[in-house]
């Protein structure tokens, strides 16, 4: 049995010691090309992101938004697969050994792989924990079990139409995580407002369970992320960033709008 | 009908979602298994199955092919004679009138070859319900005459033109809508696959098809069928048939998957013979995927059977042995077809050919006295241009003519 890596606990501490919301950020891996994916990555590690979201594309992303979508049909035309987004978090890892890693993927890709395989791969690649969009609570022990003998750790989402009973008991158990919380009910993508009743929502999840949370879902501008950041430990941005390094190559400069 | 309601069925099954539909999920389970318990939706349910859909839908002997074949009985179970024209409809009343109880003010659903979309449609226009049906662009250009037939009833067709511009992408685009409407929108899910209780509830539904049948063969033949077979895509229609006979251990269950060119090809949409486990759409199942676990394009001349999963409890049924899953190709299902047409003066569904081709194989080495059950689910109408298209691409498949 590995020991759980502190690398997620660790980085929320030094934001919250910093003054400011931990900054999670989401790329597809292989858009436009893997290439590109790990140079944004540095550039994004530069650019003040805290947290690597990296997405592996799935043929069919029923959770997605257009332009997340877009960018994993244009990886697959590439044959990227979770094993090339696993050997660059390997590389990414021995520039950022602080840095945490979070896999975000569909399970079937996991379930293919076999999870065992997976995580014991995860885990030597320098992974710190698993997003998986479609394993909800009721089904996540047939991974998580696999997991954490490996020292790793699976990331809960939250949707806005979750029981806050049920969030505590998505976060029980868990060290080294956090809880995705999604800000509404829908596809990922950017939205020009985040719902009114968001505040209220992230005050009562913070009220309820100890992990740190970060809220994602539409987050696209320095100000949503201000606005996020006064009740939750983090904010999540991934559309616009995608959308951004498709249109012009790069995340170099300042990274919200 | 059972009442507990089960949400896996050995390792397959389950609620494979986005957290963002597990409330939904819940929401429903808790409103149908009050409505399953409840004998005034079930006469409700079967009031419209009888007055508006025109059940019992009888059982027809094949006497001619049965004869020309010299061996079986081949007995069908007319779906096709069910308003709308397939056994589609017996499930979308169920989850229409689930929709109503639970206030919901719109329906969604996906639909390959488009009969789903119809008996969702016509049962959204019979309870005054908004209706938005997706559809893969491809299906679209093949389906055509289906197409048409949802709009006149009132129900607005997306066309989905990504990934493979099939029956997976639409059922993609209909899980995107529930997340985002899913307060005021019930999905209508076609087959007994998806998250639970979606596989249950639809089977139950079906179900009718089953018990009516078995009720039907102790009438007419004082005896049970040796052998009841029906088409799987989804596995729906099997579902129904299946559900009347499986405390009838004499009966051998047969499911019959879409070989399309053949399963050496790989172009075929054999979940259960040429498939692996995986997760898709929200349930554990035996789906067609590559070795990195994306999800493959599949390939059937019938729109109907092209998904590359298949519904979790026929996984489990064929695990346990309790029905067996053979696998017909294009050309074999296209000539059954021609049989029942010339013998029977009944033109199938391409889909339901698929089941009529397996009997038509079984029956000649089987005894006079052995009846063959088998669901023809669908009508042919819809496919008469596919067949046409297949023939003149196929010029040396030799016409049965008989």
């Amino acid at each position: 049995m590995k020991p759980t890596t502190t690398r997620i606990t660790d980085c929320f501490a030094r934001a919250k010691a910093a003054g400011h919301p931990a900054f999670v950020a989401y790329l597809t891996m292989g858009y436009p090309t893997l290439a590109k994916s790990e140079t944004a990555i540095e550039e994004l590690l530069a650019g003040g992101a805290d947290i690597i979201e990296l997405g592996v594309p799935f043929s069919d992303p029923f959770a997605d938004g257009a332009v997340i979508r877009s960018a994993a049909y244009e990886a697959l035309r590439q044959e990227v697969t979770l094993d090339d987004v696993l050997a660059l978090a390997a590389r990414v890892r021995i520039r950022h050994p602080e840095t945490p890693l979070v896999v975000f993927s569909y399970y079937n890709l996991i379930l293919s792989k076999g999870p065992e395989t997976f995580a014991a791969a995860a885990a030597e690649a320098g992974v710190d924990a698993v997003l998986v969009v479609d394993l909800p609570l009721e089904e996540r022990d047939e991974l998580l079990d696999v997991l954490r003998p490996h020292g790793l750790t699976l990331v809960p989402l939250i949707a806005p139409n979750t029981p806050i009973e049920r969030v505590v008991a998505s976060a029980e158990g868990l060290e080294n995580s956090f809880l995705y919380i999604i800000t509404v009910k829908g596809i990922t993508g950017a939205r020009a407002e985040l719902p009114p009743e968001l505040t209220a929502r992230l005050q009562a999840i913070r009220a309820a369970v100890r992990v740190p949370i970060a809220a994602g879902f539409g987050v696209s501008t320095r100000a949503q992320a201000a606005e996020i950041g006064r009740h939750a430990d983090g904010f999540i941005v991934g559309s616009a960033l995608v959308k951004r390094l498709g249109e012009t190559g790069s995340l170099a400069g300042e990274l919200l709008a | 009908m059972n009442t507990a309601l089960k949400s896996h069925y050995g390792i397959y099954g389950g609620q494979y979602v986005a957290e963002t539909l597990m409330k939904p999920l819940a929401d429903m389970e808790a409103a149908y298994a009050k409505a399953k318990a409840d004998p005034e939706f079930q006469r409700e349910f079967h009031e419209i199955l009888c007055d508006y859909v025109g059940r019992e839908s009888p059982l027809t002997c094949c006497r001619r092919l049965s004869a020309s074949l010299g061996g079986a009985q081949i007995v069908l179970k007319r779906e096709d004679l069910n308003h709308t024209g397939a056994h589609k409809v017996n499930n979308t009343i169920g989850q229409a009138l689930l929709a109503r109880r639970m206030g919901k003010r719109r329906l969604i659903a996906e639909t390959g070859a488009g009969m789903h979309g119809v008996a969702t449609a016509t049962v959204a226009a019979l309870f005054g319900i908004p209706c938005e049906v997706y559809m893969g662009a491809i299906d679209v250009k093949r389906q055509a005459p289906n197409v048409a037939r949802m709009e006149m009833l009132g129900a607005t067709v997306h066309a989905v033109s990504e990934g493979s511009a099939t029956l997976k992408d639409a059922m993609n685009e209909a899980i995107r809508d529930w997340v985002t409407n899913c307060d005021d929108t019930f999905y209508v899910i076609g087959t007994v696959a998806g998250p639970h209780p979606y596989p249950a509830m639809v089977r139950d539904f079906q179900s009718v098809i089953g018990v009516e049948a078995r009720r039907q063969c102790l009438e007419k033949f004082g005896r049970l069928p040796d052998q009841a077979i029906a088409c799987v895509g989804g596995g729906s229609n099997a579902m129904g048939l299946f559900e009347g006979f499986l405390d009838d251990p004499s009966v051998r269950l047969v499911g019959v998957e879409a070989g399309g060119k053949g399963l050496a090809t790989g172009e075929h949409a054999a979940s259960i013979n040429g498939g692996r486990l995986g997760v898709l759409h929200g349930a554990k199942t035996m789906l067609l995927q590559t070795d990195a676990g994306q999800i493959i394009d599949t390939y059937s001349v019938s729109a109907g059977l092209d998904y590359p999963g298949v519904g979790p409890e026929h996984c489990l049924l064929h695990d346990t042995g309790r029905a067996e899953y053979s696998v017909i190709n294009d050309d074999e299902a296209i000539e059954a077809f021609d049989q029942l047409c010339r013998f029977e003066g009944i033109i199938p569904a391409l889909e339901s050919s698929h089941a009529v081709a397996e009997a038509i194989k079984r029956a000649p080495t089987l005894p006079p006295e052995t009846i063959l059950l088998v669901n023809l689910s669908g009508r042919g109408d819809k496919d008469l241009a596919s067949i046409a298209a297949w023939k003149e691409n196929h010029p040396s498949a030799i016409d049965s003519g008989r």
